[in-house]
């Protein structure tokens, strides 16, 4: 279908044509776990593993041949200038002023097949390699494989050990689907796969009510915004679709031709505008933003290599990818270009504050990192927002990392360090020196996360602030900053917390009675299991809260009812599970299985900012010559001519990037800004680029500095000395009172979600449901039973009773007499019958010749 | 005056081979009396090929005799075995499947 090389000998490549293979073999891997995994020695694990592996193989030789394509393409602009860059009069215009030539448009590789068609329309299903879509799938891919090796040591001995891998490979599976959907049929097919699993996997033990309600509500505040991406959906085709057909020959679901539609400058505004607000609200519920975020950190009920894979690479990561993917439609709806407030900038910038202030009042480890990865995805929808296509992208790279490694390290530390707890304040602290690597990962990852040269977060996240600052959103600019203080801060409490001070609880040695509750549960039923498990915890909370925290913490143990209803399902869910494991040890270090992950986290979490290390100058912006796609503008001749994933370019060199960037307002060429030439498409906006400034990076760095220095000397004030100025301080001051326990509640969403709007919506709708029911459908029913009846009876006396039995007693008779009658014949004898036949012959000749001489 | 020999022969035949199909008793004569009737009809198709001047008659009554000769071997067959059971032929005493 498609050659390796087109005319201009672009390379496409095996890996790229065949991109589909990397989600395909996961989606394989699912039936066969599903199918034989329990069979298996290693219980389908070893299926899951081998496919990610597989998976993560194409993905890196797709990535490569894809730097080679760009390096191709590069490379002939460069040379051969007559042949290839045509457009109007390229030598009047000065070659553009940030790379030194106009980088041409490289065409994506798409290979689909058409599964349906009707009326014309044709829905296909395939793959669609650029930059963008090979980085996050090898990015799934690899982090992926990462955690289901992590799990064989986490969830070993598991009671649906094998359903636990089938669906932590199908939800991989939904994310690779999705990222290199070519259209948005496949899309949605992914993104629902994933909404599937991870109800699925938040739910592994549903045998505490807690975990399947939080599994519930992940899927229905998911669900929510779905709506919006179907609706959404609708809108871009409908409006997409006639000139996506008479131009580009494709239909209004695919990709390209609803990014080239958005800048085509022929869609309705109106249009574009209510079709980027459905989709976004579709993200919003999706990656977690403000008002819909409440499901995430509920979804810690999970295993933690689900919480990890959730919160890196798969899932929540999906509404940021829509929004990059599709990004034109934003780009044109919220008028991005033009410095319009959107609003995905506002939502972001909420989600932003909002979820780091929430982290600070969370016991639970994990908890504080869910809101973390909110805050963190607030970051990439504010830098989306404001026109930081590349750096926002580039944080989701980052931040894959080390979330995913300090949700492995909390891991690490609840498996062998707390005895299945999550709960920073009973069962952690001291556990540096017992955990050593554990503890050097997770400082490493916190340090990746606040931004601190020169680890990963660092290059992506001050990327984002900057260029928020730089399109000129001030008031953003210090959102994202404060936002970083707050990161800083609420990191610091949760690593003193558990790596500093006292060891308390189950870090101490202290044992929960769980060693012989262990045992037991093995006969009990599992539902009585959970519920003995839940009360010993209650009892121990209890007995803890005086030992632990000698009255000075009123603030915290008075809600720890709360917590320590999430809790049994660290120490319920798995002590079922675990008999065998080495606890009786103490806090230890984890296996091999466990820290090689996490090692390996650490360390890209240290180093994978250096791929677009933009203040180091332009040889280190990787992925801006590999990931952003080119604002050029291609001829559609071109496009068409040259076949499917074969194209390389053709700039107008009116739009060439860069042009625009010269002076401040400058905000007026280029694709995205103006419509394209007739006979020409842009497939992405211009954006701009910040220029990295020395005072900035000093600022942020300092922002950041500022953070941990305050939240340091207050850990070590509050929890280490508990000195008497600050303890307690909740409990003495009216309106810190008041703060802390609106943070506690989570801004009353929860509540405001469960008890204003189910009530006041649901509630009523149900009475008039009911009412409806009763009176108007009931009433239906009932008097269409009632006719049914009279007419039965009627039917049965007249129709039935005379008529049918009539005919039928009537043709039985007849049939009776017939055969007696005819009985006589039957004589038996040979002669009979001859004379009979040659009389009938006779007969018959007889007729025949009279009608004949007639 | 020629061809209407060859007819009446024919139909004289037929009529005998009737007459013995439904008036004899013995189970052989009636497979004759079927034979009769079967060369009456051959005689007929080749007197019509004759006067037609084409094969087409020859052809069919040479096709049954064959088939007469087939019907002939599964009749006496027929008859053997209805012998060896009842000890008779007579085709009148032969009515235990009347109706």
């Amino acid at each position: 279908m498609l050659g390796a090389d087109d005319a201009f000998g672009l390379p496409a490549g095996w890996f790229l044509e065949n991109l589909w293979l990397v989600a395909l073999i996961p989606g394989v891997a699912f039936a066969l776990i599903l199918l034989f995994g329990k069979k298996m020695p290693m219980k389908g694990s070893g299926i899951g593993i081998a496919s990610m592996g597989a998976a993560l193989v194409i993905a890196t030789g797709a990535a490569y041949q894809w730097v080679q394509r760009v390096d191709a393409a590069d490379g002939h602009s460069e040379e051969g200038a007559f042949g290839l860059i045509r457009g109007f009069a390229r030598s009047l215009v000065p070659q553009a002023a940030e790379g030194g030539h106009a980088e041409p448009f490289v065409e994506p590789v798409t290979n689909t097949w058409v599964w349906w068609s009707s009326g014309g329309l044709e829905f296909t299903i395939g793959s669609q390699a650029d930059g963008l879509s090979v980085l996050i799938l090898w990015l799934v891919a690899f982090i992926s494989l990462l955690v289901q090796i992590f799990s064989l040591d986490y969830v070993r001995g598991d009671r649906r050990y094998t359903y636990f891998f089938a669906s932590l490979t199908l939800f991989s599976a939904g994310m690779l689907v999705m990222v290199m959907a070519p259209n948005m049929v496949q899309l949605i097919l992914g993104w629902e796969i994933m909404g599937l699993c991870s109800f699925m996997l938040i739910g592994h033990w549903w045998e505490e009510e807690a975990n399947s309600r939080a599994a519930l509500k992940a899927f229905w505040t998911v669900r929510v915004g779905d709506v919006g991406l179907l609706v959404g959906t609708a809108i871009v085709f409908f409006g997409a679709n006639a000139w996506a057909q008479d131009n580009l020959g494709m239909t209004g679901f695919d990709i390209e031709a609803i990014q080239g539609w958005a800048l085509s400058g022929e869609g309705s505004h109106q249009v574009i505008l209510w079709a980027a607000v459905a989709l976004f609200i579709a993200c919003i519920g999706k990656s977690g933003q403000f008002p819909l975020h409440t499901w995430l950190p509920d979804a810690m009920a999970g295993p933690t290599p689900v919480s990890s894979l959730l919160h890196s690479s798969t899932m929540v990561v999906a509404g940021v990818f829509l929004v990059a993917r599709i990004y034109p439609v934003f780009w044109t709806g919220f008028n991005i270009g033009t410095g319009g407030l959107s609003f995905i900038a506002i939502i972001g910038g909420i989600t932003i504050i909002i979820a780091a202030l929430l982290a600070f009042v969370q016991d639970d480890i994990k908890k504080v990192l869910a809101y973390s990865t909110v805050s963190q995805l607030g970051y990439m929808m504010l830098g989306l927002g404001t026109g930081a296509w590349l750096p926002a992208v580039f944080h989701i790279f980052t931040h894959a990392f080390f979330k995913c490694c300090l949700f492995l390290c909390a891991g690490s530390v609840s498996h062998s360090g707390s005895h299945h707890s999550f709960d920073m304040k009973k069962d952690m602290g001291g556990l540096r020196k017992k955990m050593p690597v554990t503890f050097a990962s997770w400082i490493v990852s916190t340090l990746a996360l606040t931004g601190v040269f020169p680890f990963a977060g660092f290059w992506s996240k001050d990327e984002i602030i900057d260029n928020v600052g730089h399109a000129g959103y001030e008031f953003l600019f210090w959102v994202g900053l404060g936002g970083a203080i707050l990161t800083a801060a609420y990191m610091t409490r949760a690593t003193y917390l558990t790596f500093f001070g006292e060891p308390r609880g189950a870090a101490a040695g202290e044992h929960h009675v769980d060693e012989e509750h262990a045992e037991e549960h093995e006969l009990e039923t599992l539902t009585v299991g959970a519920r003995t498990m839940g009360e010993t915890v209650e009892e121990l909370t209890a007995d803890q809260a005086g030992v632990g925290y000698s009255g000075g913490d009123e603030g915290s143990d008075d809600h720890q009812e709360g917590s320590a209803g999430d809790e049994p399902h660290g120490a319920g869910g798995h002590s079922g599970a675990e008999t065998g494991d080495d606890h009786q040890d103490g806090p230890h270090e984890s296996g091999p299985l466990i820290l090689v992950p996490i090692v390996i986290l650490a360390f890209l979490a240290l180093t994978a900012g250096f791929l677009n290390a933009t203040p180091l100058g332009e040889s280190f912006e990787k992925m801006k010559t590999y990931v952003e796609p080119r604002p050029a503008a291609v001829q559609i001749d071109e496009l068409n001519a040259s076949g499917p994933g074969e194209t390389v370019i053709q700039v107008d060199s009116r739009f060439a990037p860069g042009a625009e960037e010269d002076a401040e307002g400058a905000h007026a060429t280029g694709c995205g800004f103006e419509a394209p030439e007739p006979g020409s498409v842009c497939f992405f906006p211009a954006v701009s680029h910040a220029e990295p400034k020395f005072a900035k990076i000093m600022l942020s760095l300092g922002v950041v500095a500022a953070g941990y220095a305050g939240a340091i000397a207050f850990c070590i004030f509050y929890y280490g000395r508990r000195d008497k100025r600050l303890v307690g301080l909740t409990e003495r001051s009216r309106p810190l009172r008041g703060a802390y326990l609106f943070l506690k509640n989570k801004y009353y969403l929860d509540v405001l979600y469960e008890n204003v709007i189910v009530h006041a919506i649901a509630h009523p709708i149900a009475n008039a449901c009911n009412w409806f029911n009763q009176v108007v459908i009931d009433g239906v029913v009932n008097s269409a039973g009632r006719s049914a009846r009279k007419t039965g009876e009627w039917v049965y006396e007249n129709v039935d009773q005379t008529v049918v039995d009539g005919a039928v007693n009537a043709s039985g008779a007849v049939a009776s007499e017939a055969g007696r009658d005819l009985q006589p014949m039957q004589s038996g004898k040979v002669n009979q019958y001859g004379a009979l036949l040659f009389g009938a012959a006779t007969v018959a000749a007889i007729v025949l010749v009279i009608v004949n001489v007639n | 005056m020629y061809a209407a020999n060859f007819l009446i022969l024919a139909a004289a035949l037929f009529s005998i081979g009737v007459y013995g199909v439904v008036a004899r008793r013995n189970a052989v004569m009636v497979l004759m009396s079927i034979e009769l009737i079967l060369n009456s009809v051959n005689l007929n198709l080749i007197a019509f090929a004759l006067m037609n001047d084409t094969i087409d008659g020859h052809v069919f009554a040479l096709y049954v005799i064959a088939i007469a000769a087939a019907e002939v071997g599964v009749g006496l067959a027929m008859v053997l075995m209805i012998y060896r059971n009842s000890r008779s032929i007579k085709l009148d005493e032969l009515s235990r499947m009347k109706g």
